[in-house]
């Protein structure tokens, strides 16, 4: 991993432009910014085409024999597929309305990553090769030749989009360009061009069912840590099932939460509420991930990785499926699950086992986000809760992407945070709900290679973090995606010192009187909880 | 390089214009062939495009989201701008094409010193408006020459884009408006270093072209003073498919009308399409209903998958070890 700069070094850039066009600007690779190339053994156990081993720093890719051929080829089958890509291509004024909504041209400046030209590093190869003024006028109108070094730009950038989706917000015309990086990804990968990053957790997930790769013992063991601790803080042993047929609910969470702090605190608060409210669930190990890596090499591998969770809600005869807090997970289950894998006419429409409230939203694909669960128990009075428990904590919450852009979950987690802690505040309005700034770390970008990356484009969300702490001593960043658990405690140490990041549902646990349990004097992480009547500093 | 480029093509097409009518005199070229081609390229070339668009499916229910999602009764779904229905969806696109709801949402990001700064940015959004809203209101104002008699719907129009009486002819003052707004969406391109960055020929060519159209009409109307009933007569012959020539209307008649030739023939093969893509526009056209409805890809397809006996058979021991149920002993 490259030396991280300092702070003030990060922030040297200006959204100043070169001196050259950006045709003649040639890609450079800078350490820090880019992933390790796919290896050989992820590709293969995916068949995917061209597996190799490679570095982005060799001169040669070992691209295949014919790699032009394929492109324009994938391009034109890809066009003919999606009608996204073919007027995304087209209708683009370059108004720029675009330009400095994303999190990674405000952080590096690199005029590349102005969505509109990370778009046009495609348009003017679309533009060269399927309409006639490029290729009568070429560089006139727009186009460019397809060159490995265009291919290198591509993989370059395309790997420095987390298709956020917040251009696509501003934009007149609602291009997106998460659909244009997702188009360039697919075409990378007909070469065998993917980060390491990415292959890893996808061959992973194929076989053992989850991206960090557990196995089925692992995953118990990992739990049964979690019980212990549990056992610790409420003085109650519980037991939730794996595997188990006949149950009324299937959980599928995002496997981060499985695996490693801070995500198993979150994990901890799903097991808790399950266990006040006795529910009749069951964890799988082998549908052991909400997430989807699949979905950052190819739709084919995502719908394949996708799969397995209806494929085991059936095996399993349950009615219907909850889903943990994860956020590509939640665009995929919203927009793309029941189309790929449905329909899911095995399983019942939701209904809440504690409320009887019929989940009207989740009518076709039959599975329900767990802050929609858990704000319809709360509001029905259903949960004890003693939110002093969280006063230590004064609290700030990040939409994340794919839940505010990709499915307009905005209001749940709020409604929920606000009845579980007294301290909650808002970041400047530009930065949540449908506006709100990325992690930076998403699509597949959280390696530690690209850690500068990483730093530059979690740095307008540091920034409004910074924001709330600087004016009302905020120290927790809530949020309700596995990605931003993993990416956020490095981002939040180097930009905004003090700030901890904690899944919702480990607040709710925090607050949550559970029945039968001790007196609480320690919150999830095993640290004192604030004495009674006594306020955080401010 | 690329400005300039694009305003010599503005000019080298006036001149041809000027040339062929005011020396070569071929006013049925320039009055009756061009026009009539530039309509059927416009008008075809539209269509082939749109149909190329529709022949392309939308897979998957790609919905940007931009407000609170149907969810539970009692949170208020923002019914406009993440939709369930079609309604919804019919006022969200009502709202983007007739205001450019989006474009107003804009902001501009500034860097101070190690802060980001967001502050509003409302000049781009009310710059097209007034474009768009003046090239409609012109476009509905030269029906007059197009339809006898003239409805009092235009005539209406008419009063109303000239009620500050000034002037002979009378101002109009969409004139004015469409004049200051490509001004305006002209030097934001040249004048803000990352804008002149995406810039392109296919963006300075139509602002100037559009400008040069507006500049020969306005030429025309107010100061050489074209014979309107001549151009009446013209028109009005082309409309009813028995054209005629006349040779009392000015040379700047002929510009106008071969510049907005021009664009009519660059229109189909050009950005400026965008006039029809945002009505197909996915993420603004589908309601976000794909959780309550299945939303189906035509060519969705079976992939190999890694089934749940494929991995008991492969982690069976370790399955069996933890107590975990297993379908084969």
């Amino acid at each position: 991993m490259a030396k991280l700069p300092k702070k003030d070094e990060l922030l040297q850039h200006k959204f100043d432009v070169p001196k050259t066009d950006w045709m003649d600007t040639p890609v450079e690779f800078k350490p820090g910014t880019y992933c390790y190339g796919a290896k050989a053994k992820n590709l293969e156990i995916v068949n995917f085409p061209n597996a190799r081993d490679w570095s982005p720093e060799d001169e040669d890719w070992k691209l295949p024999e014919d790699w032009k051929g394929t492109i324009i080829e994938g391009i034109s089958d890809y066009m003919s597929k999606y009608r996204s890509f073919r007027l995304f291509m087209d209708v683009c004024v370059r108004c720029g309305a675009c330009a400095d909504k994303c999190h990674f041209y405000m952080g590096t400046g690199d005029p590349k990553n102005m969505p509109v030209l990370r778009a046009e590093l495609m348009r003017s190869i679309y533009k060269r090769y399927f309409t006639t003024s490029g290729k009568v006028f070429g560089r006139l109108a727009g186009a460019r030749d397809l060159t490995e070094d265009v291919i290198k730009e591509w993989w370059y950038y395309f790997f420095q989009c987390t298709e956020c989706r917040r251009c696509s917000v501003f934009c007149p015309y609602g291009i997106d360009q998460a659909e244009i990086t997702i188009m360039g990804r697919e075409l990378l990968n007909l070469l065998g061009l993917n980060t390491d990053w990415i292959s890893g957790p996808v061959a992973n997930c194929y076989i053992k069912g989850n991206h960090v790769g557990m196995e089925p013992q692992a995953i118990m063991s990992n739990i049964e840590f979690m019980i212990d601790d549990i056992e610790t803080i409420t003085g109650k042993r519980i037991n939730p099932s794996f595997n188990r047929k006949g149950a009324e609910i299937l959980f599928v969470a995002p496997s981060g939460d499985l695996f490693a702090e801070p995500g198993i605190f979150t994990c901890m608060g799903y097991l808790m509420l399950f266990e006040q409210l006795g529910l009749d669930y069951t964890m799988s190990t082998y549908a052991s991930e909400g997430g989807n890596f699949g979905f950052f090499t190819s739709n084919e591998m995502a719908k394949r990785l996708n799969a397995k969770i209806y494929a085991e809600a059936k095996r399993l005869g349950v009615k219907w499926i909850l889903g943990g807090e994860c956020g590509h997970m939640w665009r995929l289950v919203n927009q793309y699950m029941d189309t790929w894998n449905g329909p899911a006419d095995f399983l019942e429409e939701p209904i809440s086992p504690i409320t009887g409230t019929k989940f009207e939203n989740a009518k076709s694909t039959k599975m329900v986000h767990i802050t929609e669960f858990t704000a319809d128990l709360i509001y029905h009075n259903k949960l004890k809760l003693d939110p002093s428990r969280n006063d230590h904590l004064r609290i700030t919450y990040h939409d994340s992407c794919n839940t505010s852009r990709g499915m307009g979950l905005l209001e749940e987690p709020r409604y929920i945070i606000n009845k579980v802690c007294n301290n909650f505040f808002e970041m400047p309005e530009e930065t949540i709900r449908e506006k709100t700034l990325c992690c930076g770390s998403g699509s597949g970008l959280n390696a530690g290679e690209n850690m500068e990356l990483r730093l530059r484009g979690g740095f307008p969300r540091a920034n409004a973090v910074k924001y709330v702490q600087e004016n009302h001593g905020v120290n927790v960043l809530a949020n309700i995606c596995a990605l931003d658990r993993a990416s956020f405690p490095s981002l939040m140490d180097y930009w905004v010192p003090g700030v901890e990041v904690m899944g919702v549902h480990e607040l709710v646990a925090n607050a949550l009187v559970m029945d039968g349990e001790i007196e609480r004097t320690l919150d999830l992480r095993c640290e004192p909880l604030p004495e009674k009547g006594v306020k955080s500093d401010v | 390089m690329k400005v300039w480029f694009s305003l010599l093509a503005v000019i080298i097409l006036a001149l041809t214009a000027w040339v062929g009518v005011e020396i070569l005199h071929l006013n049925t070229l320039f009055g009756i062939i061009i026009p009539y081609t530039a309509i059927a390229v416009f008008i075809g070339g539209f269509i082939i495009r749109v149909v190329r668009w529709g022949k392309s499916p939308v897979p998957f229910c790609i919905t940007t989201t931009c407000g609170q999602q149907q969810s539970l009764p009692w949170i208020k779904q923002n019914k406009i701008e993440n939709p369930t229905n079609t309604w919804g969806v019919i006022w969200r696109m009502v709202l983007e094409v007739t205001l450019f709801r989006s474009l107003f949402r804009n902001t501009k990001t500034e860097k101070i010193e190690d802060k980001l700064v967001f502050g509003s940015a409302q000049w781009l959004w009310f710059g097209s408006l007034v474009f768009h809203w003046s090239m409609l209101i012109i476009l509905l104002r030269h029906l007059r020459f197009f339809l006898n008699p003239v409805p009092g719907l235009i005539i209406g129009l008419e009063s109303l884009d000239s009620f500050l009486q000034i002037g002979v002819p009378l101002l109009y003052i969409t004139d004015v408006l469409l004049v200051a707004a490509l001004t305006y969406l002209f030097l934001r391109r040249v004048m803000i270093p990352n804008i002149k960055y995406i810039s392109q020929i296919a963006d300075y060519f139509p602002v100037l072209l559009l400008l040069g159209i507006a500049a020969s009409g306005i030429l025309g109307r107010y100061v050489y003073g074209v014979d309107v009933a001549a151009v009446k007569e013209l028109t009005m012959s082309l409309v009813s498919f028995k054209p005629t020539t006349s040779t009392t209307i000015g040379t700047i008649f002929y510009i106008h009308i071969f510049l907005v030739s021009s664009l009519a023939v660059y229109f189909p093969c050009s950005k400026l399409m965008h006039a029809g893509g945002i009505f197909l526009s996915p993420t603004r056209n589908l309601a976000n209903n794909s959780r309550i409805e299945r939303y189906i890809n035509p060519w969705n397809y079976e992939v190999e998958k890694h089934h749940y006996s494929e991995y008991e058979d492969e982690f069976r021991d370790k399955m069996r070890k933890v107590g975990l149920p297993l379908e084969k002993e």
